[in-house]
């Protein structure tokens, strides 16, 4: 048994560099699940980075096929649904609300946290029924999916992020049921961080996908 | 025995009460989610394998009337998508990889137990809606496992085209997904939850196939998401991604579509080329495994095997346009494609080398795993040197859809990956089920299975060289196919062999799983740290502790070592001297 306290860097294979690491995420060794919602950060934020890598790598397909298909005859007019500013500007807004929670809860502000947290929601909300006041104006102007290349891929686009967005707000509606049941504190909300890296990446990614869909 | 030796008496710390359903249906248990994978998977072989068979009674022996033509382009496509989807890819990362990533690493389940029960149950709608595709108005699916458009956007082109065809791009949706969550599971299980000493440089092989398998999932299963999201919307939603203008069908001109067929392949083969890869990264891991551990010695050129899987998982991204040379893309783009497919047998060929450098000199244990491990070599080098000739353009407008394609494929991708596939299943059977494996029927199994696949896949290069299209239904039909009926009758009856050679192999696995001699705790002195926990391993695998790695998993046969040799989680140094490889 003491032999456990030597450092296991004995034998042969390739050199350890440094003491091997502890174990600090994840299921905590004993059977359990992560310990504290702290240190299981780290597991999480691998996960989610890793999910984030497959989104941008869909929609990056997106991309390829729009970009090859927006020069070729047939590509047709859409105007863009002017609702789409108040949009981008709320969903802007949102992820300054999330921030803002995020520093109130470092400071020890659950109240602030579940302000924040509720505004962020709720703009969320309100980007998602926006989008769909888009697709009204849309086919208000008989731009359907169907009508021509380009509003097929107005859909598309919009839609594919709007789904994302919606997996975003149910996760974010369990986070503010967290907050609101106080299980947040200084140093335990890494889950809002957590969340926060996909919010604010589903934040890039609209503005970039709105800049693409102005383009053409 | 470092920390494993406190497990006996902690091992009851584990144990609790859980539910029929808990433990056997919506399981978070890794090694439940593994065995549900297999079963899954191993029937979905089967389903596969039904459907090969019902083609060749039908290209033996076509005025037989075993398939009409449309049956016959649904098995076809029914085949191919169950086997890589279903079967290949599935059991190679569901199976294997949840399996053996905690159990390898030293850790108690993955990182994300509840995702992982997700990913199976969302493997099983996939599973039922493809089944469901057989019993719709036109039958399954029958534009291939490609589904090509236009024929497989617009559902009036052909009988192959309508329901089924739906059916068929939501089950891959299903399988995309699951195995997408499969691969977040794993690569933040073997970054963030390996057991102490046990470094990147010190993983078993199996887990680096494991592992940049996942990455090429993770960036690639996202491509052809898109892609079916979009083939969806084509056939229900009455856009034309994919539908060019002025297609003529059932004497009717498709109005207002302005899409490009074209881009359902580029889209398709960019998932493609890594998908095949992501069914033969995992398999050169798990025999590399196999070799070292029957050869009694360290795998040769530990580190040049990582870069070398490095190497075929980024090259993989390059090359998908090698599939598309007779599209009509330009020759210079198509030499640059020659340029990186070949680029490819550079890799290959130094995983080859060191095989066959780790059996060199090896006190050679031939069980039935090393026999598919070897056999997987012969295999993975027969079919890489027709690619060879597949990569050059100038001969594959020749060859391109015709059956020395399938000739090659069937070597290099699916008859080894499914070599490794039984390579690791007899070889970590005893840790899966607690019992070991029949080794005699094992081997009459390898004899068949092995005469089989080169009976079977070997004139298909022949045909090929006649011009026999991969897709024709009748060969009678041309004068220049006369020659390709005995050709035909003897691969039917190879492949009849070869199908009758699995059910030795099923009665096996089930006769053993039942009736097995109980398996130790290491039964083939092997070095890797599954093979430090009980058989079957109990929930959370490893009691009270954790254990420790001291070295890397390929100490065998160490100068001044008691014994033949040193597993991972033994603490006495070896005789200094050795090197790294």
């Amino acid at each position: 048994m003491s032999a456990v306290k030597t450092p296991p860097s004995a034998g042969r294979g390739p050199a350890v560099r440094g003491p091997a690491r502890p174990i600090r995420f994840g299921p905590d060794g004993r059977g359990g699940g992560p310990a504290a919602s702290g240190p299981a950060a780290s597991t999480a934020v691998i996960g989610v980075s890793a999910a984030l890598v497959a989104v941008a790598m869909l929609f990056t397909a997106f991309t390829i096929a729009y970009v090859a298909r927006r020069q070729e005859p047939g590509w047709g007019t859409v105007v863009m649904p002017p609702v789409l500013w108040l949009t981008t500007t709320m969903l802007l807004a949102s992820s300054g609300t999330l921030e803002w929670a995020r520093r109130r809860i470092a400071h020890g502000d659950i109240r602030g946290l579940q302000r924040g947290l509720a505004a962020t929601a709720w703009l969320g909300v309100a980007f998602l029924a926006g989008q769909l006041i888009a697709w009204h104006q849309l086919a208000a102007q008989g731009a359907y999916i169907s009508a021509n290349q380009y509003s097929g891929f107005f859909y598309l686009l919009t839609g594919a992020h709007g789904a994302h967005l919606l997996g975003g707000l149910v996760a974010l509606g369990i986070i503010v049921w967290k907050a609101y049941a106080e299980r947040y504190g200084v140093a335990s909300h890494a889950g809002v961080g957590v969340f926060a890296l996909y919010w604010h990446f589903m934040d890039l990614l609209w503005l970039y996908l709105f800049a693409l869909l102005f383009w053409a | 025995m470092g920390a494993i030796a406190v497990h006996e008496g902690a091992a009851a710390h584990e144990e609790h009460a859980e539910s029929f359903v808990r433990h056997y249906i919506f399981s978070i248990d890794h090694k439940t989610i593994g065995k549900q994978y297999y079963l899954t998977t191993l029937f979905m072989a089967i389903v596969g394998g039904a459907l090969a068979m019902l083609m060749r009674a039908h290209l033996g022996w076509p005025e037989g009337g075993a398939l009409d033509p449309g049956q016959y382009l649904a098995a076809a496509t029914m085949h191919g998508t169950v086997m890589i989807f279903f079967f290949l890819t599935s059991i190679l990362t569901g199976a294997f990889g949840n399996f053996l990533i905690p159990l390898m690493i030293g850790a108690r389940d993955m990182a994300f137990p509840f995702l992982n029960m997700i990913s199976y149950w969302t493997l099983f709608p996939g599973v039922l809606v493809l089944l469901a595709s057989f019993f719709v108005p036109g039958g399954p699916a029958g534009n291939g496992w490609t589904s090509y458009a236009p024929l497989s956007a617009v559902s009036k082109f052909a009988p192959g085209s309508g329901t089924g065809q739906t059916l068929w791009a939501i089950s891959i949706l299903f399988v995309l997904f699951s195995s997408l969550f499969g691969s977040l599971n794993f690569l933040t299980t073997i970054i963030n939850m390996r057991a102490r000493g046990l470094s990147m440089g010190r993983l078993p092989l199996t887990l680096w196939g494991i592992f940049i398998t996942a990455i090429l999932a993770l960036l690639s299963f996202p491509v052809l998401t898109a892609a079916v999201v979009m083939l969806i919307l084509d056939r229900t939603a009455g856009t034309s991604f994919f539908v060019p203008p002025n297609l003529l069908v059932a004497g009717q001109v498709l109005a207002n579509k302005n899409g490009d067929a074209l881009l359902w392949q580029h889209l398709f083969w960019f998932f493609g080329h890594p998908e095949v890869y992501i069914l033969i990264l995992t398999p050169m891991g798990i025999v590399s495994d196999v070799i070292s551990t029957f050869s009694r010695k360290p795998i040769f050129g530990y580190k040049a095997m990582v870069l070398s899987l490095s190497a075929i998982g980024f090259l993989s991204f390059l090359v998908w346009g090698h599939h598309m040379f007779v599209s009509g893309m330009s020759p210079l783009l198509g030499a640059a494609f020659i340029g990186s497919t070949i680029a490819i047998a550079v890799p290959s060929a130094i995983k080859t080398f060191n095989w066959c450098t780790t059996l060199w000199q090896g006190r050679l244990l031939f069980t039935t795993a090393m026999l598919f491990a070897i056999a997987f070599v012969s295999l993975f080098v027969t079919g890489g040197l027709s690619g060879i000739f597949l990569a050059a353009a100038p001969v594959d407008i020749y060859l391109h859809d015709t059956y020395f394609v399938i000739a090659h494929f069937h070597f290099v991708m699916a008859a080894a990956a499914l070599f490794s596939i039984f390579a690791g299943t007899y070889y970590w059977f005893p840790k899966m089920f607690g019992r070991m494996m029949d080794e005699r029927l094992g081997k009459i199994h390898f004899l068949f299975t092995f005469l089989g696949i080169y009976a079977t896949f070997f004139p298909m290069h022949f045909l090929g060289f006649m011009g026999n299209s991969r897709r024709l239904y009748d060969t009678s039909i041309y004068p220049f196919l006369s020659h390709a009926g005995p050709i035909d009758v003897f691969i039917s009856l190879s492949a009849f062999m070869l199908g009758a050679a699995q059910l030795i192999f099923i009665y096996n696995f089930f006769k053993s799983l039942l009736h097995g001699p109980v398996a130790e705790q290491n039964p083939w002195h092997a070095n890797s740290l599954e093979w430090a926990a009980p058989s079957p391993p109990p929930h959370g695998n490893w009691g009270a502790a954790l254990p420790v790695v001291y070295r890397w998993p390929y100490d065998y046969s160490a100068p001044g070592a008691a014994q033949d040799y040193s597993p991972q989680w033994q603490a006495q140094p070896v005789a200094a001297g050795g090197s790294d490889g």
